[in-house]
């Protein structure tokens, strides 16, 4: 019977090959334009802010209870579905140069500020090295009331960070 | 919560083993924090706000109530009437009563607890659902919309820290009798009643799970959440529904360490983004696994867990010892249904809607013409779908008054829709079958006669 049970629902976190069959991995040209968004949101649950926040009506969920699908060429990389996914699932990435920039949902004390160095965790918390804090948008000035931090990352890592740990205070490890 | 704040965890000693016993759902569901207050046994300390020269004993076993006191006549009771009595201030009972008030109601609204909201106030996650239906807003936030809500509507009278204990029929009326801060007895009637009272945690059997640390999922949310207490410094969480997975995070928000997430099933419960937000910041779930015991003299001191096998047996050797403050069971709730019970509706056990619940009808009423249910009380689901029935139930209540006019049944029909719009998934379809088994076979209408 486990046999059925897919990965994502035993372990608790998607692998990057569960991730890609079920939203394509955007193409190199598309990476590299502009940021582009990536819902990690397996399941079909009853929930819609992403689709109705969207300006650009990228994404697409014909009823509430189906999954989100990302439009990569419509979607402008403006990171409302990042500030406004209840479930903290939505990403957003760009290829620029040699490193990678990760956008995402952070709602732990402190946020980090623009430039500071920050540990990279991937999706099961483990540290994978270290990256730079390239934007921050302030939960204050958020549209969905959650803080959003872009950091740069290794190039290999682009589909791995998907988290931060901010050094001090007996937290950096 | 001001006793937890001091350290104080220990709150009684059970009457027979003399074991010690603490807080467990800390919001007024449970009997593991009564203590003596002032002389006066059996006060559940949870719900009782700390007063200046307040005297808190500690408890042992069954107290013997003081000789010299004298329990107040019902006759000397005050005596209010509405159109509509709403027992329960949470998302359900909240939006009963504001959309029972707008349907021309007069409406009173109880709740037990020193503030409205119910489990909205310590949610401090975003909800889920259509932005229509506040996806995306944090459930304390919510609880600070509709209570503004409920404030502005004139015809709306809110009773605090009031506990209904009765209700009976008197005429063609619901009397419901209640006690508040409990000492005052206080007598409501109304032409309907919507019974909104929520749900409480279950509890499953390990060896000493009853140490004070262990404590309801909901219990440590109240705690930091609501009061700003930190409930302890590590945690291990049994169970990964939604309720333990949100639980962890919020923990980790508080600061607090969260050593493991068990969880008997093959598989997170949950929704899977709830679980891989914990799981990048590097809290393990171990499916498959669940507590043998806690260990601790006083309190909890550590937990035991262990693999389970196929046929749900401990693999042994699979034990894994975690030394932790708090254990967390996140395993479930189950209805409040003792007031419908005792008014007479007709209960059924309904597996998928996490237990007994009262029959009724598409809209929310009971087999008791003029008592209506919603919400956890109706069937465990979310607090979304809970204001959705709340506003059923409220303005057929109202109808049911015969204050509102008809006009109002089409938003009835809008948040049925509604309803079956957010159940439509996978997750709903379990629900939709155990709402299925609670409409069936719905007796007619006839019995407006509330047991004695």
């Amino acid at each position: 019977m486990s046999n059925e049970i897919p990965h994502f629902l035993r372990e608790g976190y998607l692998t990057v090959d569960e991730l890609f069959e079920m939203t394509p991995k955007p193409s190199e040209k598309r990476l590299r334009a502009r940021p582009v968004a990536i819902p990690e949101c397996p399941q079909e649950i009853p929930c819609t802010p992403c689709k109705e926040v969207c300006p650009v009506n990228a994404i697409s969920m014909p009823t509430p209870n189906d999954r989100p699908v990302v439009n990569y060429d419509k979607c402008i990389g403006c990171s409302l579905c990042v500030q406004v996914c209840p479930g903290l699932a939505f990403f957003m990435v760009q290829y620029v140069g040699d490193r990678a920039r990760i956008t995402m949902p952070y709602e732990l004390l402190p946020v980090p500020k623009r430039g500071d160095e920050v540990i990279l965790l991937n999706r099961v918390g483990e540290p994978v090295g270290r990256g730079k804090v390239t934007l921050v948008i302030p939960r204050e000035k958020s549209m969905g009331d959650t803080a959003v931090v872009t950091v740069e990352v290794p190039m290999e890592l682009a589909w791995d960070v998907r988290s931060i740990k901010v050094p001090g205070d007996g937290g950096d490890d | 919560m001001a006793l937890h704040a001091a350290g104080i965890r220990v709150l009684s000693y059970s009457g027979e083993k003399h074991r010690p016993r603490g807080l467990f759902c800390a919001i007024g569901k449970c009997s593991s924090c009564l203590v003596k207050v002032n002389g006066i046994p059996n006060v559940r300390s949870c719900i009782t706000l700390v007063e200046d020269g307040m005297r808190v004993e500690m408890q042992r076993g069954k107290e013997e109530l003081p000789k010299t006191a004298k329990p107040p006549a019902w006759k000397d009771a005050p005596h209010y009437t509405a159109d509509v009595v709403v027992i329960g201030g949470g998302p359900a009972g909240l939006m009963a009563a504001i959309n029972a008030a707008d349907a021309g109601a007069r409406v009173i609204l109880i709740d037990e607890q020193p503030m409205l909201g119910g489990q909205l106030v310590k949610q401090t996650h975003k909800f889920f659902g259509k932005r229509e239906q506040f996806a995306g807003v944090r459930g304390v936030e919510i609880a600070k919309i509709l209570e503004e809500e409920v404030k502005k509507r004139e015809n709306i009278k809110v009773f605090l820290e009031t506990s209904a204990v009765g209700i009976f029929q008197e005429g063609d009326e619901k009397l419901v009798t209640a006690v508040r801060k409990n000492t005052e007895l206080l007598e409501f009637t109304g032409k309907s009643l919507v019974v909104a009272t929520g749900a409480m945690e279950k509890m499953i059997p390990f060896e000493n799970n009853d140490l004070p640390g262990i404590y309801g999922a909901g219990a440590i949310q109240t705690l930091m959440n609501t009061y700003g207490v930190k409930p302890g410094n590590r945690v291990l969480i049994v169970g990964a529904g939604n309720v333990g997975l949100i639980l962890a995070y919020q923990l980790i928000q508080a600061g607090v360490e969260v050593e493991a997430i068990v969880e008997a099933m093959p598989k997170v419960g949950g929704y899977f983004v709830h679980a891989a937000k914990v799981r990048r910041l590097g809290v393990p779930i171990l499916t498959r696994h669940t507590i043998l015991r806690a260990e601790g003299k006083e309190k909890v001191e550590r937990a035991i867990v262990a693999q389970l096998d196929d046929k749900w047996r401990p693999i042994p050797g699979t034990e894994k010892t975690f030394d932790v403050d708090i254990i967390a069971l996140a395993v479930g709730l189950r209805p409040s249904i003792e007031l419908l019970h005792q008014a007479g509706c007709q209960i059924r056990y309904v597996r998928e809607l996490s237990g007994h619940v009262a029959v009724r009808d598409d809209r929310m009423e009971t087999t008791v013409q003029g008592i209506f249910v919603a919400g956890d009380s109706a069937g465990i689901e979310e607090a979304t779908t809970a204001m959705l029935e709340g506003k059923i139930a409220g303005i057929a209540a109202a109808l049911k008054a015969g204050v509102a006019s008809p006009e109002w049944l089409n938003e009835i029909r809008k948040a049925q829709r509604d309803l079956d719009e957010f159940r439509s998934g996978p997750f709903g379809k379990h629900i939709l079958e155990g709402i299925k088994k609670a409409i069936a076979g719905f007796e007619a209408k006839t019995s407006s006669e509330v047991r004695e």
